[in-house]
């Protein structure tokens, strides 16, 4: 099961311990998060499903491609990283 | 009169409260947080605190025991950007063009409905959304009517890259008769609840146009509009380029051309029981935001315009850069209290309608709203 880690910054403002989650694309994984912490998605997702402007998330270290729909591909042994970007906010 | 006073800052949410030795800071929530809007509901005494965390979105907060305890409640959300939106945008040329309207910026102004309609608040955001909540925050629904209006193609930020709601004001005797501010979208007002709107901004003069659209409603940028509760259709705006004054809910506006220091700032507030007094916090002009000759003043006028009262007593007179935010200046319910915070984290009170002015601070963390609670 991939892991979910968010940015000691985000945990100041709403709770978000580690989690490992069911789930083979970014999506699905970041979907089976917030469905034990639904508050948490709107610190990471607009009202439109998008990644947040000025978020990121990484998997395996690698900044992912698809922002809008975070269809990127996720192996059960990933590691999903999410933070603010350095840029806006 | 009020002894609970709120400020929203750029660093933390302020709570004063007022005991026999005047206004003191009692605690601060949300310490280094972004916090730019506040509204204590004098219905049911809840406290909202609107947050801005920057890469994390804007998020609302509410509190029914005075504080002590906060909870998160639900933001405005905005409607998916069409391509219908996205012709009409490109339609209305440079006005509407680079601007993403599909998620909110920020909370801009948080008014409560009328007295008949519990729980009900109006927030008005940035980019140019009024919403309405009729339970307390819990949800909350963009007004379509006002959206869906094609003029609103042709509004633009004042300031901001978006433009914004900022002030709401509800009719006191009716509240299904809403007015509204827009920077830079002009004054708008609904008498039927919100169904059907109406830009009333005829009067006012936009310089910064060109010169055949000065007058254009449409385009104006009112820093702030309020109403006087005891006589609803007496409207003030502090605008972008001056004092207007409406007699007749906003129908028609009269440019106020006599106010000295100078008639440029963003904050004005009337007195709620005389529709003939208002104070503003003056700067130099659009171009040069700070205090004339470096000289922290408010006006006051008490025959409706016809003269102004310069206000100093107690403010700082030499070497004073702050500039008072649109809503960082409030006045209580009887009239005699006023707050004013400034840009560089200066709070003042007045027990006198601004005849003499207290200093709470000089280095609180950059106010953007004042509000007395109830």
């Amino acid at each position: 099961m991939p892991r979910v880690l968010f940015t000691p910054n985000l945990q100041r403002h709403v709770d978000c311990p580690e989690v490992s989650v069911e789930g083979d694309t970014v999506r699905l994984s970041l979907d089976a998060v917030f469905a034990n912490r639904p508050q948490l998605r709107g610190y990471v997702i607009d009202e439109h499903d998008r990644l947040r402007k000025h978020m990121v998330v990484f998997v395996n270290g690698q900044p992912v491609k698809d922002r809008t729909g975070l269809s990127d591909a996720v192996a059960p042994d990933a590691e999903i990283f999410v933070m603010q970007a350095l840029s806006g906010g | 009169m009020s002894d609970r006073l709120y400020a929203a800052t750029r660093k933390g949410f302020f709570t004063l409260h007022r005991g026999p030795s005047g206004w003191n800071v009692a605690k601060v929530d949300f310490l280094g947080q972004n916090t730019n809007m506040t509204l204590q509901d004098p219905r049911d005494g809840m406290v909202y605190v609107a947050l801005d965390h920057g890469h994390f979105g804007t998020k609302l907060h509410r509190s029914s025991d005075d504080g002590q305890t906060w909870e998160e409640c639900a933001v405005p959300q905005f409607p998916p950007f069409t391509e219908e939106d996205q012709r009409k945008q490109a339609e209305a040329g440079e006005f509407g063009a680079r601007r993403d309207f599909s998620s909110l910026k920020e909370i801009w102004e948080l008014t409560p409905g009328g007295a008949d309609e519990p729980g009900v608040l109006w927030a008005g955001t940035i980019p140019g959304g009024l919403f309405k909540s009729t339970d307390r925050g819990s949800s909350w629904e963009l007004i379509r009517s006002l959206w869906d209006r094609e003029e609103r193609w042709q509004w633009f930020g004042g300031g901001k890259d978006h433009p914004g709601i900022h002030s709401v004001a509800v009719n006191p005797r009716n509240s299904r008769h809403v007015t509204i501010g827009i920077s830079c979208g002009g004054a708008w007002a609904t008498e039927d609840g919100g169904d059907t709107w109406e830009c009333r901004a005829q009067g006012m003069r936009a310089e910064y146009m060109p010169p055949d659209r000065t007058g254009d409603p449409n385009v104006q940028d009112p820093h702030r509009l309020v109403q006087c509760r005891a006589n609803p259709d007496a409207l003030w705006t502090q605008h972008h380029n001056g004092i207007f004054r409406s007699t007749d809910a906003g129908r028609k506006w009269r440019e106020i051309e006599n106010a000295k220091p100078s008639g440029f700032g963003f904050a004005v507030v009337v007195h709620p029981h005389d529709p003939e007094t208002a104070w503003f916090a003056p700067a130099v002009k659009d171009e040069c935001r700070v205090p004339v000759d470096a000289k922290m003043v408010v006006t006051r006028t008490r025959d409706g315009g016809e003269t102004f009262e310069p206000l100093t007593k107690g403010l700082p007179q030499s070497l004073c850069y702050d500039i008072v935010f649109r809503h960082a200046l409030d006045i209580d319910n009887t009239g005699e209290q006023l707050a004013m915070g400034s840009s560089t984290g200066s709070l003042w009170t007045s027990d006198n309608g601004g005849e003499s002015w207290n200093c709470i601070s000089t280095h609180l963390p950059p106010i953007y709203a004042t509000r007395f609670g109830r």
